[in-house]
C-alpha cells in the first residue's frame, strides 16, 4: 500500500494530486503540501540518515528549521544541493534525494564501525590525536575521518540557476507569520505603516499549522485566511512567504533568504531560484516562535524518537501518523495536546511518561478522562531497536535520581518527547538584545532590546495564545506609532479555545548512570553528556569554551534543539545556576544561506565592472591578449600567428628599440589640479619640489605616505600658473585621488586647490622608438618636433591627426617617446591615424608586458611590483627625488631609526650566470652556496624577471639587503628544486647615458 | 550595517562610506621638530576605547566629503556627526 502512514482525512495536503519522488533510489509518493520529511514518514520510512561522528541511524526529529538529523542531498548534477533538511524541502514531482554521510548505503554503512569506536573518540579527540602523534594522525585517523566525515557533496559543475538580491525599506518588518506576527502586521498596517511580513515556511500560520484551535468558534484557519486577505489587499504591505530572515544587524538591517522555485522548476532572470532580501526597517516585530526541546537520556537518538510538537504537526498539518503505538515523554502540559491529537487520529498511546510528580492541569485531566495511562514522576531512561525504535525503558524518579530497579519496558514505535520550549531568540540576540533566564518557564527569554524592536508571542516566552495575540497587537500599534503613524482601530482580538497549560518543570537530562556516552545532546554532531564531562574535566567550563571543545551546536542546525540542554547539563556538571552559565553568542545566519544567493547577479561577467578604453575594439581586432589591471582591461601582448607570449613580447620589444611602437596608455590615472595653492599642495604631496616647474614642463614625482613608504609615482605637467595635470599608476588612480582629497579636506583646508579626476576624459596613445618623431611629424605637421623646440619633459598643445591634442614628451621605455592625449571619444580615431601614419615605419602595437620589459631594462620601478608598501624612495634608488629643504608627507619618517638601518632591502639588478636561466618573480635570494639546512638567511627577493631582446639574455630586478653596496657580488636564487646563480649589478641595463630618448 | 547621517547628504548606507580612523589627530605643524617617539606616536598610536569614539569618515560613493562621527564602539550607535573644522557637539562623552 502506498503511504501506509497517511491519514484518510484532515491535514492541509492536496490529496487530489499525487507526486512521485525518489529517496535513496526507491520510489515513493506524496502530495502537494508535503515536505520530503512528511512524505517519507507517510511512506513509513523511519531511518533517513546517519549521524556525523558515529554513523548511528537517525530519523526525523522535528518538523521545521530546527531539524538536526534528516539531512539529505537534493537533486543531481549541477543543481544538486547538499545537507538540506528534509523537514524544509517542499515535495515536488520528480524530486530525487539521497541520505548524506552514508557509505555504501544507508542500511549497510561501513562507517557505523565508528559507532563501536565511540568510546575512543571523546570530545577533543581531534586535537589530542593531532598533537599527540602526527604520524598516527596522517597515516590512520585523518584518512579514516575524512572518508567518514563530511556531509553532502558539493556540485562540481557551475550552478546553472539565477539568483537575485533585493533591497527594501519599510516602517515595520514582522519576522514570523504565525498568529502573533500576522496580528501585529494587521495592526501596524491599519495605522498606515509600510509593512513587510516574512515567514520561513511555504505558508503563513506558524504554530497554528500544527494545532487544532478555534478562533471565535471557527477553525483558526478561517481567521488566518481572513487576516491574510486583508493584508494582501493593502498596498502598504508586502507578504514574503518562504523567506527566512537569517541575519539581524545594526540599524534594524536584516537579510532574508527567499526560496522562489525548486529543482522542479527552471529559474530565469524573471523568476530566480532564490533571492536575498536586504531589508532596512524602522521598527522590527520579532514573532519567531519557539523551539521545543528534547529531554536527554541514553540512546535518545533512535529513529522513531521525535519532538511531541513535531508529531502533532505531522498529524494535523500533513495528515501523517508517524507511529502506530506511541509513548509520550514530557515535563509539561502542552505536550498532552499532541497526545490527544494522536489519539484522535487513531494512534495507540501506550503511556504518557511525565517527569512531574503530580501533574494536574486541564490537559492532563483531559488525557486521564480519555483513559490514557499517565506515569507521573517517571522518566524514559533508555531505548531499544536497531534501525527503528522498538521499546523504551521507564523507571520512577526518586528525587534527583532514578530507581532503575523498578524499570519497565514499554513496546512502541514512536516516542514523542517534550522537554519544554525555548523561545527562538536568535535574531533578537543577533540584534544585541540581552537575555534573562526565566526559572519558572525554564527558558531564556528576551530582556532588553538594543534596537527599535518588539519581541512578541512565544519568541518572548508568552506561551498562552490569547496573551500572545494581545501582546502582538500592542506591538503592532506601538511600532506604527513610533514610525509616526496615527493610531487606527486595531483588529479585534479573537476568542481562542486554547486549553490552559501549567508551566513546565525543568528536566534537562534523565539522571541515569553508565550510558553517558549515548546520551546525545547535539544529535547532528553526536555530542553527549560524556563529552561535556570531558570538557569540564579539562577545564573548559565556560559555555563558550565547552561549545568549541565539544563542537556542540556547530552543525547546520546550529544547535536549535540542543544548545539549551547542553548549557543546562554543563551548569549541572559545574554546579552553577543556568543563569550564570549563560548562552553562547548567537551569530548570523539563523539558517544557512547559499553563496549563490549572496552573490546574486554579481557573477561571471557581472562580477565586477570592466573598464574598456576607447580603442578596445582596435585591440580586439589586433588579436590582443588582455590582462586585468584593476578594473581596466589592458592589452597584454598582441600575438601574431604562431607566436607564443615570449616570442610576441620579444618581437614587440625589438620593434620599439629598433623602429617604433605604439601603446594604449589611456588607463593611467589623470587628476586635474587647479587653484592658487596648487604648487604648494604638490610640494607637500610629492617628495620633490614643484614651485619652479615652468608652464609647459613635465616632472616625474614620487609620493609617500606619512610613514615614508612610496605610495605612487608618475609625471605631473604644469598646464598653467595655477593648473597641473597629475598622472598616476593605472591601479593607483582612485587611491591617489582619495589620498589627495583627504589631506586637502582634513589637514590643509586653507589651501585653495580643487581636484578632478579626468582619467576618462583623455584617450592616450604613446609612440615610442627611434622613428617616433617621423610618425608624429606626419600626424602633426605644424608641430615643431626638433629636440630644441620640443625637448624631453615638455608638453605642447597641437593638432594631431586633425584632432585637438596635448602631446607629452616623456618616456617610460627609454626611447624617444611622445604621449598623445585627445578627448576620450577620439581615441579610436587617433589609434587608427597612428597605425596609418606609422605603416611605412612598420609601427608595432605593444602591450603592457613589453612596456614592463622595456622599463625594467631602464631600471624604472613599478609601484606594486618593485614595492610592497615597505620601500622608501631611498630604498628604490630614488634618493635624488627627495628634496629635504621643504616639508612633505613622509619626510619626517626618513630619519626614523628603522629607515637608517644599513641592512634595508635595496633595489638592484640581477643577471643570471647562465643568460637563459629563468628565475620566477618572488624567488627568495640567499648567499651563494649557503647551506640548505634551515634556518637559511633570506636576503631579499626577485621583483621583476624578463627576457630582454636588446640584451639577448634574461635579467631581473630585485630587492636585496644592502644591495647597493654589493654590485658585482654573486648570489643565489633559491627555487624549490635548485639554486640559480646570479650576479648583482646596478638596476640599469640599457642606454645608461640616456642617449636614445632624443631619438 | 550602519546607517550614517552624512552631514551633507543625509542618512545613507554604510557601504557608501569609508572609515578613516580616529578623528582630531592633527598633523604636526613642524614634523622635523618632533622626537622619534613623538613622531611614532603620531604615526601609529591610536585610541581604542570601549564607548563613544570620534572617528573620521568619508562619503566615498556620495559627496566625497570627510566628516566626523561620534560612534559608540559597543552598540555602534552614532551619537553625533559634524563637519570637518566644527567642534563636536556636547554629548557628555569623552
Amino acid at each position: 500500500m502506498s503511504q501506509p502512514h497517511r491519514l484518510a482525512g484532515g491535514g492541509r495536503i492536496d490529496r487530489s494530486r499525487t507526486l512521485g519522488f525518489t529517496f535513496n533510489g526507491r520510489r515513493y509518493e506524496g502530495h502537494p503540501g508535503d515536505t520530503l520529511a512528511s512524505a517519507l514518514l507517510a511512506n513509513g520510512v523511519r531511518m533517513v540518515a546517519r549521524s556525523f561522528r558515529y554513523h548511528r541511524p537517525r530519523g526525523v526529529l522535528a518538523a521545521g528549521v530546527e531539524e538536526p538529523n534528516a539531512l539529505v542531498q537534493l537533486g543531481t548534477g549541477a543543481r544538486t544541493v547538499p545537507n538540506l533538511k528534509a523537514t524544509e524541502i517542499e515535495l515536488f514531482d520528480g524530486l530525487v534525494a539521497t541520505s548524506v554521510n552514508v557509505f555504501p548505503s544507508l542500511r549497510f554503512d561501513a562507517g557505523a564501525v565508528l559507532g563501536a569506536l565511540s568510546r575512543f573518540m571523546p570530545a577533543g579527540f581531534y586535537y589530542k590525536t593531532f598533537f599527540g602523534s602526527l604520524t598516527l594522525w596522517n597515516r590512520l585517523f585523518e584518512p579514516l575521518i575524512r572518508h567518514a566525515g563530511g556531509w553532502g557533496r558539493a556540485p562540481t559543475a557551475p550552478d546553472p540557476d539565477f539568483y537575485d538580491r533585493m533591497h527594501a525599506h519599510c516602517d515595520v518588518l514582522v519576522v514570523g507569520g504565525g498568529a502573533s506576527g500576522i496580528l501585529a502586521a494587521c495592526t501596524a498596517a491599519a495605522g498606515g505603516a509600510r509593512v513587510i511580513v516574512a515567514d520561513e515556511n511555504d505558508a503563513f500560520g506558524g504554530s497554528l499549522r500544527q494545532r487544532r484551535l478555534q478562533f471565535d468558534g471557527a477553525p483558526a484557519d478561517d481567521w488566518l485566511r481572513a487576516r491574510l486577505a486583508e493584508l494582501a489587499a493593502l498596498e502598504n504591505v508586502r507578504l514574503l512567504p518562504r523567506t527566512a530572515v537569517t541575519g539581524y544587524f545594526d540599524g534594524n538591517y536584516t537579510i532574508g533568504l527567499e526560496r522562489r522555485g525548486h529543482e522542479g522548476t527552471a529559474s530565469s532572470n524573471a523568476c530566480p531560484r532564490q533571492r536575498l532580501w536586504h531589508i532596512r526597517a524602522r521598527h522590527v516585530v520579532l514573532a519567531t516562535g519557539a523551539h521545543e526541546r528534547p529531554i536527554v537520556f541514553a540512546n535518545n537518538d533512535r529513529p522513531g524518537i521525535m519532538l511531541a510538537g513535531a508529531v502533532q504537526a505531522y498529524v494535523n498539518h500533513y495528515a501523517v501518523l508517524p507511529g502506530r503505538r506511541a509513548v509520550f515523554f514530557v515535563n509539561n502540559d502542552r505536550a498532552y495536546e499532541s497526545a490527544l491529537d494522536c489519539l484522535d487520529a487513531g494512534c495507540e498511546i501506550a503511556a504518557i511518561v511525565d517527569t512531574r510528580r503530580d501533574p494536574d492541569g486541564a490537559l492532563v485531566r483531559a488525557a486521564r478522562s480519555r483513559g490514557l495511562e499517565i506515569l507521573a514522576g517517571h522518566a524514559v531512561h533508555d531505548s531499544a531497536g536497531r534501525r527503528q525504535l522498538r521499546a523504551v525503558s521507564v523507571a520512577p524518579l526518586a528525587g534527583a535520581s532514578l530507581d532503575t530497579r523498578r524499570t519497565c519496558t514499554i513496546a512502541c514505535d514512536l516516542l514523542a518527547v517534550s522537554g519544554g520550549f525555548s523561545p527562538a531568540v536568535h535574531l533578537f540576540s543577533q540584534s544585541q538584545g540581552t537575555l534573562t533566564y526565566d526559572a519558572q518557564l525554564a527558558c531564556f527569554r528576551p530582556a532588553r532590546s538594543r534596537q527599535p524592536q518588539h519581541a512578541v508571542g512565544r519568541s518572548n516566552a508568552t506561551f498562552t495564545l490569547h496573551e500572545a495575540l494581545a501582546e502582538a497587537r500592542r506591538a503592532g500599534a506601538a511600532a506604527a506609532a513610533e514610525c509616526g503613524m496615527e493610531a487606527a482601530a486595531p483588529p479585534p482580538l479573537p476568542a481562542v479555545n486554547e486549553t490552559a497549560a501549567a508551566p513546565p518543570e525543568a528536566c534537562w537530562r534523565v539522571p541515569a548512570a553508565g550510558h553517558a556516552r549515548h546520551e546525545y545532546i547535539d544529535l547532528q554532531n553526536d555530542n553527549s553528556t560524556a563529552d561535556i564531562r570531558v570538557a569540564v574535566q579539562e577545564g573548559f567550563e565556560s559555555v563558550e569554551h565547552m561549545k568549541r571543545y565539544t563542537l556542540t551546536g556547530f552543525g547546520t542546525d546550529q544547535g536549535k534543539v540542543s544548545n539549551i540542554n547542553g548549557l543546562a547539563i554543563l551548569a549541572a556538571e559545574v554546579g552553577r545556576p543556568i543563569a550564570d552559565v549563560g548562552t553562547t553568542t548567537f551569530r548570523p545566519p539563523y539558517t544557512p544561506v547559499t553563496f549563490a544567493a549572496m552573490g546574486g547577479r554579481d557573477r561571471g561577467a557581472l562580477f565586477d565592472a570592466a573598464r574598456l578604453t576607447a580603442m578596445h575594439d582596435q585591440h580586439v581586432q589586433l588579436n590582443a591578449v588582455f590582462e586585468d589591471v584593476g578594473q581596466w582591461r589592458r592589452p597584454w601582448y598582441y600575438p601574431r600567428r604562431g607566436e607564443c607570449m615570449e616570442t610576441a613580447v620579444l618581437r614587440e620589444c625589438a620593434a620599439v628599440r629598433e623602429r617604433v611602437g605604439m601603446l594604449d596608455a589611456s588607463t593611467l590615472g589623470k587628476i586635474d589640479i587647479q587653484g592658487p595653492d596648487a604648487a604648494e599642495f604638490l610640494n607637500r604631496i610629492y617628495t620633490n619640489a614643484w614651485s619652479k616647474l615652468a608652464v609647459g614642463r613635465v616632472r616625474y614625482g614620487a609620493m609617500c605616505r606619512e610613514d615614508g613608504m612610496v605610495f605612487d609615482d608618475g609625471t605631473t605637467a604644469r598646464l598653467d600658473e595655477e593648473r597641473y595635470l597629475m598622472t598616476t599608476t593605472t591601479g593607483g588612480a582612485a587611491a591617489v585621488l582619495d589620498h589627495l582629497e583627504e589631506y586637502l579636506q582634513t589637514e590643509w583646508p586653507e589651501l585653495r586647490v580643487r581636484l578632478t579626476s579626468v582619467t576618462e576624459q583623455w584617450s592616450t596613445v604613446a609612440i615610442a622608438g627611434p622613428r617616433a618623431r617621423d610618425v608624429l611629424r606626419r600626424l602633426a605637421p605644424e608641430l615643431d618636433l626638433s629636440p630644441q623646440a620640443f625637448p624631453f619633459l615638455c608638453w605642447r598643445d597641437a593638432r594631431v591627426a586633425d584632432l585637438p591634442a596635448r602631446v607629452f614628451r616623456i618616456s617610460f621605455t627609454g626611447e624617444l617617446q611622445y604621449e598623445i592625449n585627445v578627448p576620450w571619444q577620439y581615441g579610436a580615431s587617433l589609434w587608427d591615424a597612428i597605425v596609418q601614419a606609422g605603416a611605412d615605419f612598420d609601427i608595432t602595437p605593444y602591450g603592457t608586458e613589453t612596456m614592463h620589459v622595456l622599463r625594467a631594462e631602464k631600471g624604472f620601478i613599478i609601484v606594486g611590483q618593485e614595492t610592497d608598501g615597505t620601500q622608501t624612495p631611498q630604498d628604490l634608488g630614488l634618493g635624488w627625488l627627495v628634496n629635504e629643504s621643504k616639508d612633505f608627507i613622509g619626510r619626517r619618517s626618513f630619519s626614523r631609526d628603522d629607515m637608517l638601518r644599513d641592512d634595508r632591502l635595496q633595489l638592484v639588478g640581477l643577471l643570471p650566470d647562465d643568460a637563459d636561466d629563468f628565475v620566477p618573480e618572488g624567488s627568495q635570494l640567499v648567499e651563494r652556496d649557503s647551506p640548505a639546512t634551515p634556518p637559511v638567511a633570506m636576503l631579499g627577493h626577485v621583483t621583476s624577471s624578463y627576457r630582454s631582446a636588446a640584451l639577448g639574455r634574461r635579467f631581473c630586478l630585485a630587492l636585496l639587503k644592502r644591495g647597493r653596496a654589493r654590485h658585482g657580488d654573486s648570489i643565489d636564487a633559491a627555487l624549490p628544486d635548485r639554486r640559480v646563480p646570479l650576479t648583482i649589478c646596478e638596476p640599469l641595463f640599457y642606454d645608461a647615458d640616456n642617449r636614445r630618448r632624443d631619438g | 550595517m550602519l546607517r550614517i547621517p552624512c552631514p551633507w547628504c543625509g542618512p545613507r548606507e554604510e557601504i557608501e562610506f569609508h572609515c578613516g580612523g580616529q578623528a582630531h589627530i592633527a598633523r604636526p605643524c613642524d614634523p622635523a621638530a618632533l622626537t622619534a617617539a613623538e613622531w611614532a606616536d603620531y604615526l601609529f598610536m591610536r585610541d581604542n576605547p570601549k564607548g563613544v569614539f570620534a572617528e573620521r569618515w568619508v562619503h566615498s560613493a556620495g559627496c566625497r566629503r570627510w566628516f566626523n562621527v561620534r560612534r559608540h564602539t559597543v552598540t555602534h550607535e552614532i551619537v553625533a556627526v559634524y563637519r570637518i573644522g566644527e567642534q563636536p557637539p556636547p554629548d557628555g562623552a569623552s
